[in-house]
């Protein structure tokens, strides 16, 4: 945790673990995530077990009647969340790979504007290590 | 140490709301500090003046309401989920067009932004729920 100006800046971790139809966690988590950037913290998302699927590309809710909430996480990057994980051994065990996920991108200030990828594949013991050095985890 | 806690499941259903219960409980007769309770997802649930459980059983919105009042607790049910499921205060109730209200004493409707101040200002947030 650092302070600035503004005041305390934590990281904060939102952890997605379930698919995104079925029950409400996925949708609902996506909701926290949206509203909590207004808190300018250092936010990041992963994703594993069944919490992959809520990122493959070419989602169709029509034949469960459901609405399909996942173009709304390309809008993360306008949102200045840039850190994505998904664990590779989830993305594996479902036969699965970077190329079933929707392309998430941030534009980086740093470098004119560039568009850079969000998502990024990390190993359990990657991102175990990364959840360690969280201040705060939400996990959905 | 000042606590958060989120709970995130209802009552009955599911043990987290009677594990949260049990966890404020104890900190505070510790004497930490519970910077506040929100409650999200099914647990809004948690926050209904309605239910009526046999008498046999705990009280789980009851228990909830009396600690509030003993204790001074701040227990925040999230806007968003709660209209979701039908739970609404007064002025949510009027401004929707419904005939009644019931949220439970020492219980407020809030949104989400309490939740994530409550993780940042506390030292711990503690999730109960699957």
């Amino acid at each position: 945790m650092s302070e600035t100006e503004g005041g305390v800046v934590k990281k904060l971790m939102y952890v997605n673990r379930r698919a995104p139809y079925g029950t409400i966690y996925a949708l609902e988590s996506l909701e926290v995530v949206l509203i909590g950037a207004a808190f300018d913290q250092q936010v990041s998302l992963a994703f594993l077990d069944d919490g992959v699927y809520q990122l493959t590309r070419n989602q169709d809710t029509a034949a469960i009647g459901m609405k399909n909430f996942s173009p709304t996480y390309a809008a993360l990057g306008d949102y200045d969340v840039r850190e994505i994980y998904v664990e590779r051994e989830s993305l594996a065990a479902r036969g699965l790979t970077l190329d079933d996920l929707q392309p998430l991108t941030y534009e980086d200030e740093d470098e004119d504007w560039a568009e850079k990828d969000s998502i990024r594949v990390v190993s359990s013991a990657e991102l175990a290590a990364i959840l360690d050095a969280q201040d705060v985890v939400l996990s959905f | 140490m000042k606590f958060g806690v989120l709970v995130n499941e209802g009552p009955y259903q599911h043990q987290a709301s009677d594990s949260a219960y049990q966890f404020v409980r104890a900190a505070l007769d510790a004497g930490h500090e519970v910077f506040r309770v929100f409650f999200y997802h099914d647990g809004v649930h948690n926050g209904t003046r309605l239910t009526v459980p046999p008498q046999d059983d705990r009280n789980v919105v009851e228990r909830w309401s009396a600690l509030a009042a003993e204790r001074g607790l701040d227990l925040v049910l999230c806007v968003a989920a709660a209209q979701r499921r039908g739970l609404l205060d007064a002025d949510e109730a009027k401004r929707h067009g419904k005939d009644v209200d019931n949220i439970a004493p020492g219980f407020r409707i809030s949104g989400l932004g309490q939740l994530i101040e409550a993780a940042i200002q506390s030292d711990r947030l503690v999730t109960f729920g699957d």
